[in-house]
């Protein structure tokens, strides 16, 4: 006998996805997922964007990790309040789910911030299949990576708003052809705006700060 | 990489979708539609499958998945097309300005149960 079902396996995460996207929406806060493979410089960049925007755009961050607090308290170190999220306590996963959001973000004053950053687990695969709730999502590849990234990995740069191209300063010691990366972002993803910068030499940030400063802002007026 | 957690899900949506008035189901067979850009790998999907079904009415059932292609539709010429390779650009008028129509997909279907 055949039982008809027709459920999105996902469709939990879903829900509850939702249900933080109300929130955050009530509360006016833009919230950036942010994902990259491990080692692409994801919390250096992070540590300089908040650099940017401190104290001016009240800011928290979730990080996930699957194991230790070291990228947490790096950035606690700016001065943002930051919540660490470690996997193995929801079962070692390899993405942060909409569930494990809502009890991180249970635990910041949401009244108190404009703009919140997920920092994800360092993966190309799993994040981009999971909803959190974000507005906006971000990719951060760095050029010690290969070019072509974007074509082996394409859900999570179809599924992404902009990508971050870090670590740029090490293109002369490289044989790494940039123009082909930015090639294969393009034809996952026409039209993606790419910020290219070095994070641990503080340059190229200037539009992908006026970018995000953008969003949060705009995220602001739809709620007044 | 995440298909342990999505067995579990499948598993659980299976039990919850087996009518009361049927005692000792036995599921024979769980229907899934996986898109092809689903971050999903069948096979994995099967073999963890197969561990958290043990000691539940799916124990031993088949997981039947109907793989999804990517298909696209262009906004700009309306142009409709199979995707096979990682080009998201529209094949007749080469604009990036596409949906996705299908591909996605991570859907149960339906459960088959065992006729008493």
């Amino acid at each position: 006998m055949e039982i008809k079902v027709v459920r999105r396996v996902l469709d939990v995460n879903e829900k509850m996805a939702q249900q933080n996207r109300n929130l955050f929406a009530e509360k006016g806060i833009f919230v950036l997922n942010v994902m990259s493979s491990p080692g692409s410089g994801k919390t250096a960049t992070l540590e300089r964007t908040l650099s940017y925007i401190m104290p001016e755009i009240k800011t928290a961050v979730i990080v996930g990790d699957i194991c230790t607090s070291n990228d947490a308290d790096r950035l606690a170190r700016t001065g943002v309040p930051v919540v660490q999220v470690n996997t193995d306590e929801f079962g070692g996963d390899c993405h942060l789910a909409a569930h494990v959001i809502e009890k991180a973000a249970s635990n910041i004053d949401l009244d108190d911030i404009d703009f919140l950053i997920v920092e994800n687990i360092g993966n190309l695969v799993c994040p981009a299949e999971f909803d959190i709730g974000e507005d906006a999502r971000v990719v951060v590849l760095s050029v010690t990576e290969g070019e072509d990234k974007p074509l082996k990995y394409p859900l999570m740069f179809r599924e992404c708003n902009a990508a971050i191209l870090n670590k740029i300063d090490l293109l002369p010691y490289l044989e790494y052809d940039k123009n082909s990366t930015l090639k294969n972002i393009q034809q996952i993803n026409p039209g993606m705006p790419v910020f290219e910068i070095s994070a641990t030499k503080n340059t190229g940030f200037d539009p992908w700060i006026e970018w995000l400063k953008n969003k949060v802002k705009s995220k602001q007026n739809k709620k007044s | 990489m995440h298909e342990m957690g999505i067995a579990m899900e499948i598993v659980e949506i299976a039990i919850s979708s087996i009518p009361d008035n049927i005692k000792n189901a036995c599921v024979e067979r769980v229907n899934l539609k996986v898109g092809k850009l689903s971050a999903i790998v069948p096979e994995s999907l099967r073999f963890c499958f197969d561990i958290v079904s043990k000691d539940t009415p799916l124990a031993g059932a088949k997981l039947n998945i109907e793989e999804i292609p990517v298909v696209a539709r262009c906004r700009e010429c309306d142009f409709k097309w199979t995707i096979n390779s990682p080009v998201f650009k529209c094949k007749k008028c080469e604009s990036g300005l596409i949906d996705i129509v299908s591909g996605r997909e991570l859907d149960i279907i339906s459960i088959e149960v065992a006729e008493e």
